[in-house]
């Protein structure tokens, strides 16, 4: 990609495991394990996995919620992996995040204006008598009636509370906006009002998003490109469509058939994963997903597979995947 | 193996015989003065040997609440509210004491919860919480009992069942907790299996696999299953017939084939559109549905569902709408259903 907002090159997040007794560290978590993306303006890259994958750490990371250990992160043009605060500071305004629990990560105590108006008095952008007028107006762009202002959290619904989260992310005119898992906590009709929204934000303010979702069905309709990971790595990436309709790495694979689909007796085959996803704490060796990959060979036991480019924008990390 | 495969005829002999379970005009009304939160609303269904209702909803529907009622597992001061009738084997469960009823739960009735790790005991091994009812429902000595935990841990592939057997539920992953809960909710055979959300909280790939071992569970045992979810893609794939619940009622309840082909209650045409689906070609919006569901306490006098409804006419704020037969097996609560 020529220019890209944002460029992660061989990000990694590894957390130490302590002896509860000396404070000795006795092992590595590698949460996020050399991962490479790229994000276009105005594009939405879909990052799914399975719990326990890396990709929520993978967006804290990026934000720079969580110190990487290793790795590159590019944003606009700019090496942020290793910026203090003083110099995140204006990135941090370039670059926000919503959350998926709309009920935890609203401030009780406060009402929806002192919300949404934080981040202008965190940032000192306008002055104390205009904010009003930001509230509504981002309040109009979400949805919600400028009374809401007034109101607290626990006054609104699971959906609502989710266009508040929206509408603070929206307050800084961000250029990405990560939404980690944003409707996964929401009743499948509101779910769809969500979607909507974000979409139209999107095409209104040329916003780029990365959307961490567990949600296949979701994820294939906010998508234009979707990157998969399991135990901290980028298995496979792909635009949208060849994704879901030509996925060449065995976990991609496993994953999309396991998706149940709304409609009885037209169900794919079903390629069912035998076990459990490994701990990162003690990843297996080679391939990651070999212990359950139903094609692997010896070869996926010893070698770390790297991303090989299959066709444009196609990348998948497997030894055995067809080119 | 396809879950079409496994699905019986609907036509067939389950459909002619005596429903194993049936609930009648169940509902929990609560007062919280000066309302009273309808929290469930005249609730009846049937549920037939070897057969899976899903019983399916969004959030406050009263699904949950259906299902801890007829397992009389509400708690005082809710535990006197419940009114109604649930039938099992010909004994009304509302009526029976609780000795009686105590005699009946896990092992005529039982329940797998969505949250397994909440719901298992976390300092009783696993073998023993399998064990406990087969000791205290059928009689069966401790070493028996131990030795019948290990077979049902086979059952639901636990691999290493010894192992796990004596081990404490923290020690297992979220797929292996929900195969223990089923295990010891089927430890007994139950006729009745009542599984609310039980694969909610877990990963698709080990939903896939929870899913496919009750489907294998039930044609093994014949248990009937009542499933409670708020996702309509575990129901097609699973249940045999469904039945939709709005604020606290059932708005429609058909054979699953029906209902996806052809919903007739607007609720339910809302719902089926708005799942996003796997398309090469995405739609650009969603199809919503407007607005968002009535709290419990301030639900309209007529219709639940009409200040959402597009469909809605004059009558339907004046009175609810009675669910009634449209088809054969097909149900709608409905002042103006939509044709097929």
């Amino acid at each position: 990609m020529a220019d890209p907002l944002l460029k992660v090159s061989g990000l990694e997040v590894h957390f130490p495991i302590r002896s509860p007794f000396l404070r000795q560290r006795v092992g590595t978590v590698r949460a996020v394990d050399g991962v490479d993306l790229e994000v276009g303006r105005g594009e939405t890259l879909a990052l799914v996995g399975e719990s326990g994958c890396g990709k929520t750490t993978t967006g804290k990371a990026i934000l720079r919620l969580i110190d990487p250990t290793g790795g590159s992160i590019r944003f606009g043009g700019e090496e942020i992996a290793q910026h203090g605060a003083s110099r995140l500071a204006p990135f941090r305004r370039r670059m926000q995040i919503v959350f998926q629990d709309p009920y935890a990560s609203l401030n009780p105590r406060m009402t929806v204006g002192g919300i949404l108006a934080a981040p202008y008095e965190i940032h000192r952008i306008g002055t104390p008598a205009d904010r009003p007028a930001r509230v509504a107006e981002l309040l109009r762009t979400v949805g919600l009636p400028s009374e809401a202002a007034r109101r607290y959290p626990h006054e609104f619904s699971g959906g609502q509370r989710q266009r508040i989260g929206i509408a603070r992310a929206l307050a800084l005119e961000p250029e990405l906006i990560i939404g980690d898992e944003p409707v996964s906590a929401l009743d499948v009709s509101i779910q769809a009002q969500v979607i909507n929204l974000m979409k139209r934000l999107q095409a209104e303010r040329g916003l780029a998003y990365i959307m961490i979702s567990h949600n296949l069905a979701v994820v294939s309709h906010v998508a234009d490109r979707v990157a998969v990971m399991y135990l901290g790595r980028v298995v496979e990436t792909a635009p949208r469509e060849t994704l879901f309709f030509d996925a060449r790495h065995p976990y991609t694979q496993a994953l999309l058939s396991a998706v149940p689909e709304p409609v009885p007796g037209r169900r794919r085959a079903r390629q069912v994963l035998q076990g459990d996803v490994p701990s990162p704490a003690k990843p297996p060796k080679g391939c990651h997903f070999h212990p359950r990959c139903p094609i692997a060979q010896p070869r996926c036991a010893e070698e770390v597979p790297l991303p090989r480019v299959v066709a444009p924008g196609h990348a998948v990390a497997c030894h055995l995947a067809a080119p | 193996m396809s879950a079409a495969a496994s699905l019986p005829d609907e036509t067939g002999a389950a459909a002619a015989e005596a429903p194993l379970l049936s609930v009648r005009d169940l509902t929990l009304h609560i007062p919280v003065p000066p309302h009273v939160l309808r929290a469930v609303d005249g609730v009846s269904f049937d549920l037939r040997r070897g057969e899976t209702l899903g019983l399916v909803g969004e959030s406050g529907s009263g699904k949950t609440l259906t299902a801890l009622m007829l397992m009389r597992l509400l708690e005082p001061p809710l535990a006197a509210l419940p009114r109604g009738e649930v039938r099992l084997d010909g004994a009304d469960l509302m009526t029976l004491d609780e000795k009686r009823m105590s005699a009946l739960r896990g092992r005529t009735i039982s329940m797998v919860f969505q949250e397994p790790m909440t719901s298992l005991n976390p300092v009783m091994t696993v073998g023993r919480q399998i064990a406990e009812p087969l000791v205290r429902h059928l009689g069966l000595s401790s070493r028996e009992a131990a030795a019948r935990a290990e077979e049902m841990l086979r059952l639901v592939h636990i691999p290493d069942p010894a192992r796990v057997a004596r081990a404490y539920p923290h020690l297992l992953s979220g797929g292996m907790r929900q195969r223990a809960m089923i295990a010891i909710a089927l430890a007994c055979r139950p006729a009745v299996l009542v599984a609310d959300e039980p694969t909610t909280a877990l990963d698709v790939t080990v939903q896939a696999q929870i899913l496919e071992l009750l489907a294998e569970l039930q044609r093994e045992m014949g248990s009937a299953i009542l499933l409670i979810t708020h996702d309509l893609a575990v129901i097609a794939e699973t249940a045999h017939r469904v039945a939709v619940m709005y604020a606290g009622r059932i708005v429609e309840e058909a054979p699953v084939a029906a209902l996806f082909a052809a919903p007739r209650h607007p609720y339910t045409r809302g719902l089926l559109a708005s799942i996003p689906k796997i398309e090469r070609v995405p739609a650009p919006t969603l199809p919503e549905i407007p607005g968002m569901v009535p709290g419990a306490g301030d639900r309209p006098r007529g219709c639940a569902f009409m200040p959402r409804c597009a469909r809605a006419v004059s009558g339907c704020a004046a009175e609810p709408p009675p669910l009634a037969e449209t088809d054969r097996g097909h149900r709608v609560a409905c002042w103006n259903p939509a044709h097929g």
